[in-house]
Parts: structure tokens; C-alpha cells; sequence
């Protein structure tokens, strides 16, 4: 069971969400993909983590074979390559991996070489298994790091680790790299704030999951007392609301303490728990309705 | 000695665009002839590495200056490969700023910026 995590913007509460349904599962894979900014392994202090490189081919030019002819230099959507003064000059941390340079020359003049863009580390928390993405700074994109990611789980597990449930800390926004954390993900968990900004970032992710056939339903973080646009917009989609978090300055003060808030109150296991119980029924019931998905 | 300027329209008289890789033409002055070019920045809707495409457009036309108001770091390294000196505009026509280049009164662009990489600037 694959449960992502994702929001419209930043700071909605993904990452309290994941953390916490991951506490109070127990056994359970906690996987950071917002590998910009992973935060994470903060809550979890991870032991024995172990880490491994991710690198991207890029092209490297032998500019004794290369006669000129700017093919490449034409090709590149991403511009990272230039002809000057009878050389090709390749700008790293433009270059998109896509290898459509090395495979068009003529001339054979242009060949891969690794770049080292970032690293996964995996540690144990407890119960939980923590994956961490890390993307270098200044880096074009993470999708590597997150199919590195989320690949290593699908493989080589035993049954018992794969029935446990994965819970997807996703990257904020819709882009390539939310699609990517979503991609094999059972079912989505949209964490959205009661505000008209937080509307709008929740209806752009509710597109997005909806354009990818998933499952879903929505977190309402920061509850108020007065009216809740998230939850209007909620009702008016027919969309499952699984879990309310109340506006809670206590619960806010142990999120910035870097504590994880199930272990520390068991108002906020309780909270949580029913939550995890209400996404778990949710897939269940999807696996067994839709089991085409 | 070809200068190469950053302009909103294809006109001398024309303001200098405030990015050098988005801009939409570029202007080729020749002083000595006072033929003036217009080319079409086939970067501006780039998706990524505009300012590369925009300073290859530059050398391939054969500019020796580049006169603009601010420039990014990889556009900068394509030109200094091609020994295109930047020089750095004053609030002005690209006309002013030609005037102002002959007569020794621009001095050279030491403020490269990292590149915006879609985050606007401005």
C-alpha cells in the first residue's frame, strides 16, 4: 500500500501528514521525494543510514571529432550546448539527460559521462524505514533521485515489507517531480489550508491526480471554527475528506521541534490513527471496486 | 567592430531590453559603416538556457561588443569564449548607448548574475 502525500504549495502540512501516518503505522516506509528541500529524516533521526550517489549521463565532447556541423547545438531544447570558435562547449547544469546529442552526431564526437546530481540515503527510525532523497543545489532536475527512490522499493522486499504501507512525502506544486512521487502510488493524500490561496493550490493537485486516475482524498489542515473553503471545494468535487487538523498552536510547536507529534501526545495518535484507519479503508475499498487501478 | 545591443523594437532610437537572453531583437551596429542589423532572438521563448542560445546568436553574427544592462552567468561564459567584451548600458536609447560607447563613457559589465532560471528577476 502506496500512499503519496501532496500539496499545491509548500508549507500546507505534507510533511507532518506522512510523518505522523508513518509513526502510528508502526512498520511502515516513510520516503522523502521532496528531495529539493527533504525534511523528513529531521523527525525520524535516522540510524545505521546507509547513503548511495545518483548520477545522470551527460555528454562529454571530443572536440578533435567534432567537425561543426551544430546538430546538437540546434537539438538541445534545453540550449546546453554552444559552438564557439570551432568548439562545443556543454553547460552541465542545463543539460537534461536526455541523450538526444550523443545519439544525433554524425560524427560520434560526443560520448556519456556520469554527473554525481544528488543521493539517497536509507536509515531506520524504529519501525520505520526512512528514505531520503537529496538533490545538489542548483541541479535541473530530481526526477532521478525519485525514481531511485521509489524503484528501490518495489524491489527486491520481502512479502512482509511489502505489505507494509509506504507513505510518500511528495516535492510541493504539480510539476514533473510530483508526478514522478505519484506515479505508483495506491492512493493520494491532498493536504490543503482553509484559505482561498489553499484552495486554489488544492484544486491544481486534484487536476493533477485526477489526470493520473488516482484515488484520493483530502487532509483539511489548520482548521478553524469559520467557514472552510478547502472543505467547500471538498464537497462541491464529491471528494473524501479522510482527516481535520485543527489550527493548533501546541501541535505547531512540536512540529518545530522537530518531534513527531503521535509519540508525544496521544490526542495526536488518536487523531492520526483514525486517519490512517480512514486511508486505509479508502484504498481497500478502491482495490476491491477499481481493481483495474 | 560590431556592437551588439539588447533592444525592445527594431529601431535605433528603441529602448535597451532589460534581459539580455529574452530580449526580443537584437541590434548590429557597425560604426564605422553604420549599418545597423535586426535580428529576431529566436531564444526568447526558450524554455531553459536562453542567455547561451542568445549569446550564440551574438557570436554568429559576429558582435566584438556586447552592450546590455545586466547579464547572466552562462551567457557570460559563451561570450568570453568568443572574446565578445560586455559593456554595461546607461538607462537609455541604443542609440545614447552607442554614442556613450564611442565616446569611452560605458565601462565594462562586472556584475554577472547567477541567471534567474525562471524565477523572473526585474
Amino acid at each position: 500500500m502506496r500512499i503519496a502525500v501532496l500539496s499545491g504549495k509548500g508549507g500546507t502540512g505534507k510533511t507532518l501528514v506522512s510523518v505522523n501516518l508513518a509513526a502510528v503505522a508502526q512498520s511502515s516506509s516513510y520516503i522523502d521525494c521532496d528531495v529539493e528541500e527533504p525534511n523528513g529524516y529531521l523527525f525520524f533521526r535516522p540510524e545505521d543510514v546507509r547513503e548511495e550517489e545518483i548520477s545522470v549521463k551527460i555528454p562529454k565532447v571530443n572536440n578533435v571529432l567534432c567537425n561543426g556541423c551544430r546538430k546538437c547545438v540546434d537539438f538541445c531544447k534545453f540550449n546546453a550546448l554552444a559552438y564557439i570558435k570551432d568548439r562545443l562547449i556543454v553547460f552541465d547544469e542545463i543539460c537534461h539527460s536526455c541523450g538526444g546529442c550523443i545519439m544525433l552526431c554524425p560524427e560520434k564526437a560526443l560520448s556519456e559521462k556520469e554527473r554525481v546530481i544528488g543521493k539517497v540515503q536509507k536509515g531506520n527510525s524504529g519501525k520505520v524505514t526512512v528514505c531520503t532523497g537529496v538533490l545538489n543545489t542548483g541541479e535541473a532536475s530530481g526526477v532521478p533521485i525519485i525514481k531511485k527512490l521509489l524503484a528501490e522499493k518495489s524491489t527486491g522486499e520481502s512479502l512482509e515489507a511489502a505489505n507494509q504501507p509506504t507513505f510518500i512525502d511528495c516535492p510541493p506544486g504539480s510539476a514533473c517531480i510530483v508526478m514522478e512521487s505519484i506515479k505508483d502510488a495506491d492512493y493520494c493524500t491532498l493536504v490543503a489550508e482553509p484559505t482561498v490561496f489553499g484552495v486554489h493550490n488544492l484544486s491544481m493537485v486534484y487536476e493533477l491526480v485526477r489526470l493520473f486516475n488516482k484515488p484520493c482524498g483530502v487532509v483539511l489542515n489548520k482548521c478553524l471554527e469559520e467557514e472552510n473553503l478547502a472543505e467547500k471545494f471538498c464537497l462541491e468535487k464529491n471528494i473524501k475528506i479522510v482527516g481535520r487538523i485543527p489550527f493548533d498552536t501546541n501541535l505547531g510547536k512540536i512540529s518545530s521541534n522537530a518531534e513527531i507529534a503521535v509519540y508525544i501526545d496521544e490526542k495526536y495518535r488518536d487523531m492520526f490513527a483514525a486517519m490512517l484507519k480512514t486511508v486505509t479503508k479508502e484504498v481497500q475499498h478502491e482495490a476491491a471496486t477499481n481493481p483495474q487501478r | 567592430m560590431k556592437i551588439a545591443i539588447p533592444v525592445d523594437e527594431k529601431s535605433l532610437e528603441s529602448n535597451v531590453c532589460i534581459s539580455f537572453g529574452r530580449t526580443p531583437y537584437f541590434l548590429i551596429y557597425d560604426p564605422e559603416t553604420k549599418e545597423q542589423i535586426f535580428l529576431d532572438n529566436s531564444a526568447a521563448a526558450s524554455t531553459g538556457g536562453a542567455g547561451i542560445k542568445a549569446a550564440q546568436l551574438i557570436v554568429d553574427n559576429r558582435a566584438t561588443v556586447l552592450l546590455t544592462p545586466r547579464c547572466g552567468e552562462n551567457a557570460a561564459n559563451v561570450l568570453k569564449s568568443a572574446d565578445i567584451k560586455i559593456y554595461k548600458t546607461l538607462s537609455t536609447s541604443a542609440k545614447d548607448n552607442i554614442d556613450a560607447f564611442n565616446d569611452g563613457k560605458l565601462s565594462l559589465l562586472t556584475e554577472i548574475h547567477a541567471g534567474f532560471h525562471g524565477h523572473g528577476g526585474s
